[in-house]
């Protein structure tokens, strides 16, 4: 379950940085989610916190199975200029199929050149070590 | 041990930071138990102190500004010396104890290490577990009953992706490459830093070896690399090249999983 997290974590944070080249007033969608209750049997939904960006709020939801993430739902993104509808279109998709590809690789350990004990803490192994 | 709670597969994970870099375990819990964790990490510290060039008191120190003999040293210096020497010879001078001029054994001591912190967990009866060394893996076992431990094999050329992710058992993984510490790694026979690949692994019985042979076969570049690993009994490598172009031995084959 960590790993799901941490995975959501970064895409939230890759979202802030598409999110960041420039600033302009805020204005919100706001998709429906599905209810939890159409959810299959043995699934859950967690909901995430509003994260205020330079370009608005956004929200994002994932579906769990057995501490799976199967699904990311965005709740909630600006859409007030050509450049949001934009990243909509393309970035939000390909942001969501990078959480869900990276957490299904289920790895046990990663092998690379050579970290030093400061190189360590931004690997993917001291992510690993932390339960990730 | 009632049969069930043998069952019950607890593990531990620790980082030890130790010689300049972070050793990661993933061991069962009976290895914190019954003291072979402490032995193993007390291990990779006490090589440290014989072997580290970073340390003036180092058996490695002396021996380079010629304060000492090899017989006065640890007697395990001597079998560090005589590995290092084999490799050297094995891969036509592309590995050596003295990159750069001065004596410098770490490009084998690293991977010696770990590989016998493994095997003091195998001795103390641990069936499954994982030691990796800044990047370099050594394995026994496999991640659970029936199945083998998946490695990532990080992307040199996209921080934080992996470029695929090889299954293991009972083996070691080394990579080699420019991607943490920049063009570090010189070929010997010209002083300068080996260019054209941007990483290699070698899988294979032994992390010692795997990971010499990786820093030999980096320090070759791409076309000499490819024939020479290819010609590695029980020794299987994975290369991405500068460009990003990849290709692999075909030994390597069986441990894609995707």
């Amino acid at each position: 379950m960590r790993r799901a997290i941490l995975a959501v974590i970064a895409t939230a944070a890759g979202l802030v940085a598409l999110l960041s080249f420039k600033t302009h007033s805020a204005e919100r969608t706001v998709a429906t989610p599905e209810p939890s209750a159409s959810l299959p049997p043995g699934e859950r939904s967690i909901t995430g916190d509003v994260a205020n960006t330079a370009y608005g709020p956004v929200q994002v939801q994932v579906v769990v199975a057995t501490s799976k993430i199967v699904k990311v739902n965005v709740l909630e993104q600006p859409s007030s200029t050509e450049h949001d509808l934009q990243i909509g279109q393309f970035a939000f998709p390909k942001l969501i199929s990078e959480t869900l590809s990276m957490q299904s690789a289920r790895i046990d350990s990663v092998s690379g050149a050579t970290y030093t004990s400061g190189g360590y803490i931004k690997s993917l192994q001291s992510a690993l070590d932390n339960g990730a | 041990m009632p049969a069930s709670t043998s069952a019950v597969d607890v593990r531990v994970r620790h980082a030890e930071h130790v010689m300049g870099t972070v050793v990661s375990f993933d061991v069962p819990v009976s290895a914190r138990h019954d003291g072979s964790l402490a032995d193993a990490i007390g291990w990779l510290h006490w090589v440290d102190r014989v072997f580290s060039p970073y340390r003036a008191d180092s058996d490695v120190s002396l021996l380079a500004r010629a304060e000492t003999t090899i017989g006065a040293c640890a007697p395990e210096m001597a079998e560090v010396l005589a590995a290092c020497a084999l490799i050297r010879d094995l891969s036509g001078g592309y590995f050596t104890a003295a990159p750069g001029g001065q004596f410098d054994p770490s490009g084998y001591v690293k991977g010696w290490a770990v590989e016998r912190a493994a095997a003091l967990l195998s001795r103390a009866g641990s069936a499954d577990h994982l030691v990796n060394g800044g990047g370099d893996v050594q394995c026994a076992g496999g991640r659970a009953a029936g199945e083998p431990w998946r490695i990532g094999i990080a992307d040199p050329l996209r921080s934080g992706r992996l470029a695929l992710v090889v299954s293991a058992r009972d083996c070691a993984v080394a990579t080699s490459g420019t991607a943490e510490r920049g063009p570090h790694i010189l070929d010997p026979h010209t002083g300068q830093p080996a260019s054209g690949l941007a990483s290699l692994t070698i899988i294979g019985p032994s992390l010692a070896l795997a990971d010499a042979y990786a820093t030999a076969a980096f320090a070759m570049g791409p076309a000499r690399a490819r024939d020479w690993t290819a010609s590695l009994d029980g020794y299987a490598a994975f290369a991405i090249t500068a460009a990003g172009d990849t290709w692999h031995t075909p030994g390597f084959t069986r441990h894609i999983t995707e």
